[in-house]
């Protein structure tokens, strides 16, 4: 398949952090509510566990499943929006999460592709992803968040 | 920052990223073709936009496929703008709220907060 059938979103961060560091805050769910709007992560994370991301009011918001797990290294989801109908009609999406140490820090490389031309999933996600990594790097580097607004909200 | 703003200070790399904007993953042969620059200097460009972070490169087999990366973007909104922007926000917030309640007494609580 060619890079054209796809819709594909990358964002890159570098946190001055470890890799171990890093990996515990995007797999503990009482660190991930306090970045991710909110929402709450639930997943064995290990290869094959379904992956849930559960809403501040309990609403189911996003399911999948844990494709490949790597830690501290790369984990990589299956993920299907369950928030709209519109957007789980275009089916599963791949989120591949990358961690390396360069120098003091960690680069963080999260790509969100899905199969299909111009995905109305991707775009949605892509407004949410640079404020959460933005406060995940915030939060790991100095204990606080920058923004707690929900794309849309 | 610094590199940041480097980058940006350039025409042709502006405009580099909004052809990433419109069409995201693209080779370097394929964001040549419609600009009026030299291979050359499009990868020299892409280097400055790379070490900035504005880039991201990823390898899909034989091909070197440049990514936006907007992170960067979201900082220099938070640094620049957001913080900037709230006082007038709130201020207007605090007009509007004086407004309603003073022409409607403090029952109207429309439009106020979600």
């Amino acid at each position: 398949m060619s890079a054209t059938d796809r819709s594909t979103f990358v964002y890159v961060i570098f946190i001055r952090t470890t890799p171990e560091r890093l990996w515990a805050a995007l797999t503990d769910p009482k660190f991930v509510r306090q970045y991710w709007f909110d929402m709450t992560v639930e997943c064995a994370w290990t290869k094959g566990s379904p992956w849930r991301l559960v809403g501040a009011d309990g609403s189911l918001t996003d399911t999948g499943e844990i494709l490949e797990v790597d830690p501290p290294r790369r984990m990589v989801i299956r993920w299907l929006n369950e928030w709209k109908p519109e957007l789980k009609a275009e089916g599963p999406s791949r989120c591949t999460i990358q961690l390396e140490p360069v120098d003091a820090a960690v680069k963080l490389t999260i790509t969100h592709e899905i199969d299909r031309r111009e995905s109305r999933f991707i775009t949605a996600v892509s407004g949410g992803w640079p404020r959460i990594l933005s406060n995940l790097k915030s939060l790991l580097e100095t204990g606080a968040i920058a923004t707690t607004s929900h794309p849309g909200h | 920052m610094d590199l940041l703003f480097k980058a940006l200070a350039d025409p042709g790399r502006r405009t580099l990223l909004d052809r990433l904007h419109a069409n995201d993953g693209q080779t370097l042969g394929e964001l040549c073709r419609h600009l009026d620059m030299t291979r050359q200097g499009v990868t020299q460009h892409l280097a400055v936009l790379e070490a900035a972070n504005l880039v991201a490169v990823q390898r899909r087999g034989r091909e070197k496929l440049h990514f936006l990366n907007p992170v960067p973007l979201q900082d220099i909104y938070e640094r620049w703008i957001c913080k900037f922007e709230r006082p007038r926000l709130v201020a207007l917030r605090d007009l509007k709220r004086r407004l309603e309640d003073g022409g409607r007494g403090a029952t109207r609580t429309k439009g106020g907060k979600r």
